[in-house]
C-alpha cells in the first residue's frame, strides 16, 4: 500500500450545464510529487474539472477528493492545501507587481517582514524584480502569467492546478513556464495541468490523461499512450482514439469552454 | 486569531487595495466629485433664482441654496455608489475574483473591503461638497443633534447605495454595463423632493415622488439641517436604507458565490 493518498482522487465526476453534458464520468488520480496533464480540445471539460476541483463550482454527481479533503464538504481544507492559475491572468493591474504579490501574502496572514521578503525572493525568482514597482498593466504577456504564477506560490501550495498555463504565450515565455514547472516538481509540489499542446504534456508530465466531450478517452505515461495507438506523437494517439486531432485551429484559442 | 478577527484582517487588507484603485484612477474619483459640484453651482446660479420664487411662501436664491443643499450632498452618495458599480464589475469580469474564492480567506471581505472604500470616499467627497456649499453662503441651522441626525442618515444611505451599486456591478455582464445600469440613481432624485416640492408636479408624479425612497430621505436631511424634527419622515429614511441595504447585500453574496471572470 502507498505510504501517501494521492493528492488528487477523483471518481465519476458528472457536470452539465442544461441539456449540454461537460463531465460524463471522470475518473482521475494524480499521485503526490507528480505532474498530470489533461490534454483535449476546447470544449473537452479540461476547465470544468479545474474548476470544480479548486472549488470554483461544484459537480452534479461523483466523488473528489483534494489533497485528502473532500471538494464539497470540506472546501476549506481544499483551499488551505490549493494554488490555482488560470488561463486568464488573475492579477490586479491597477496595483504593481510588488503590491499584487504582497496582497497575497497579507491575505495568507503573514507577519509584515516575513511578507515583504516572501515578496521580494518570488518576484526574484521569477525575473520580475526590475518590474515589480511598475504597474502589472505594463506587463508583457509573459510577464503577467509569471506574476500570475508567484502569486498563486505565495501560500507555498503543495497542489498546483495551471489551466492552459501557455495559452496565448510565445514560445520563449512557454519554455520558462515549463522550466518554472520542473522546478517545482523538485520541491515536491503536485501539478494539474490542462494543455491543448501535445508538446506540453510530454515535456512536462508522468501521466497524461486525453479528455475528450467529457470522457477520459484514454489515460497513460506519455511513452504508454504513444505506444497504446502506435504512433509516432500524442497527436497520432488522440487521433486513433478519437477520429478528430487534439489540437484545434489556433484562432479557436480564445473560446471558452465553460458556460455561466 | 478568531474568524471575526480574521475576516476584519481580510477587509482592512481589501479596503488597502481597494483605496490603492482609487488613487491611480483619479480621473473617476474627481468626475464623481465633480457632478454634484456642477450640479450645486447649475442649480443656484442658473435655476436658483426661478426656482427660489417658487418655493411655498416665495424666496430668492439663497433661500433655493439652503432648499437645495441637502439634496446635493444626497446626489454625492449616488454619485460615489456609481463609481462602485464600475469597480465591482471590474473585479468580476478579471481573473482576481476567481483567485479569491480559491483561496482561504473570509469570503465576504472582498465585497466589505470594496463598501469601506466607498464610505471612505463618500465621507471624502461629501465634505468637499459641504465646503463649497458653504463657502457659497450655505448656512445650515442644525444643532449638534441636527448634525448628527444628517450625518447618520447620510451614511445609511451610503451603506444602501454602495450594496446596491455592488450587486449591480457583480450582475453586469461587462464594466459599459456596470457604469450605465445604476444610471436611475442620477434621475430619480429628481422625481423627490430634492429639487422642487412634489406638490409642484403633476399629480402622478407627485404620487410616484411622494412615495420613492429619496423623498423620506431627502426631507428628513432637510428638517435636520434647518433644525427641525423630521418626524415619520425619519422612519420612513431608516426603513427605506435599511431594507435596501438588506435586499442588495443578500443579492451582491449571491451573485459573488456564482460569480466567474468572463
Amino acid at each position: 500500500m502507498n505510504q501517501t493518498a494521492p493528492a488528487i482522487e477523483v471518481a465519476g465526476l458528472r457536470k452539465a450545464y442544461g441539456d449540454h453534458t461537460v463531465l460524463d464520468g471522470v475518473d482521475l488520480s494524480v499521485p503526490e510529487g507528480t505532474v498530470y496533464a489533461l490534454l483535449g480540445p476546447n470544449g473537452a471539460g479540461k476547465t470544468t474539472i479545474v474548476r470544480i476541483l479548486s472549488t470554483l463550482t461544484t459537480a452534479d454527481g461523483g466523488a473528489a477528493r483534494v489533497a485528502g479533503y473532500d471538494v464539497r464538504t470540506q472546501s476549506d481544507g481544499v483551499r488551505r492545501s490549493i494554488g490555482v492559475t488560470g488561463q486568464f491572468s488573475a492579477i490586479d493591474e491597477l496595483l504593481t507587481g510588488r503590491e499584487n504579490v504582497r496582497l497575497m501574502a497579507d491575505l495568507a496572514h503573514l507577519p509584515k517582514r516575513e511578507a515583504a521578503a516572501r515578496a521580494s525572493e518570488l518576484l526574484e525568482r521569477f525575473g520580475l524584480t526590475d518590474a515589480a514597482d511598475r504597474r502589472a498593466a505594463t506587463y508583457s504577456g509573459g510577464m503577467k502569467r509569471r506574476l500570475d504564477l508567484a502569486m498563486t506560490l505565495v501560500n507555498r501550495p503543495r497542489l498546483i492546478f495551471l489551466d492552459e498555463p501557455t495559452t496565448g504565450l510565445d514560445p520563449r515565455s512557454r519554455r520558462d513556464l515549463w522550466q518554472i514547472v520542473r522546478e517545482l516538481l523538485t520541491e515536491g509540489v503536485t501539478v494539474l495541468l490542462t494543455t491543448q499542446y501535445l508538446e506540453e504534456a510530454d515535456q512536462l508530465a508522468h501521466r497524461v490523461g486525453l479528455l475528450d466531450n467529457g470522457r477520459l478517452v484514454a489515460e497513460g505515461t506519455p511513452a504508454e499512450l504513444k505506444a497504446l495507438a502506435g504512433g509516432e506523437s500524442l497527436d497520432d494517439v488522440f487521433l486513433a482514439l478519437t477520429g478528430h486531432p487534439a489540437t484545434t485551429d489556433p484562432t479557436d484559442d480564445n473560446d471558452k469552454e465553460t458556460v455561466r | 486569531m478568531t474568524t471575526l478577527a480574521l475576516t476584519a484582517r481580510d477587509s482592512v487588507t481589501m479596503l488597502r487595495r481597494n483605496l490603492k484603485h482609487m488613487v491611480r484612477y483619479p480621473s473617476l474619483t474627481i468626475m464623481l466629485i465633480a457632478q454634484p459640484v456642477l450640479f450645486l453651482l447649475l442649480f443656484v446660479y442658473v435655476f436658483g433664482g426661478t426656482m427660489g420664487a417658487g418655493l411655498p411662501g416665495g424666496g430668492g436664491r439663497d433661500d433655493y441654496l439652503a432648499y437645495v443643499a441637502p439634496a446635493i450632498l444626497l446626489v454625492t452618495v449616488c454619485s460615489v455608489a456609481l463609481s462602485i458599480a464600475i469597480y465591482a464589475a471590474k473585479d468580476a469580469t478579471e481573473g482576481i475574483i476567481d483567485r479569491f474564492r480559491t483561496m482561504p480567506i473570509a469570503k465576504s471581505s472582498v465585497l466589505t473591503g470594496l463598501v469601506l472604500a466607498a464610505l471612505v470616499q463618500t465621507a471624502l467627497a461629501l465634505t468637499v461638497v459641504l465646503v463649497i456649499a458653504v463657502a457659497l453662503g450655505w448656512r445650515p441651522d442644525a444643532g449638534p443633534v441636527g448634525w448628527l441626525g444628517a450625518i447618520g442618515v447620510l451614511a445609511l444611505l451610503a451603506i444602501a447605495l454602495t450594496w446596491l451599486c455592488v450587486a449591480l456591478g457583480l450582475a453586469a455582464d461587462s464594466v459599459e454595463t456596470a457604469s450605465n445600469s445604476p444610471m436611475f440613481l442620477v434621475l430619480l432624485p429628481f422625481i423627490s423632493s430634492a429639487f422642487v416640492p412634489t406638490d409642484s408636479m403633476s399629480t402622478g408624479l407627485a404620487w410616484v415622488a411622494e412615495n420613492q425612497p429619496f423623498t423620506p430621505i431627502i426631507d428628513t436631511l432637510r428638517a435636520c439641517f434647518e433644525g427641525r424634527a423630521p418626524g415619520a419622515d425619519l422612519a420612513w429614511a431608516i426603513g427605506w436604507c435599511v431594507l435596501i441595504t438588506v435586499l442588495s447585500f443578500a443579492w451582491a453574496c449571491r451573485l459573488f458565490a456564482r460569480a466567474q471572470a468572463r
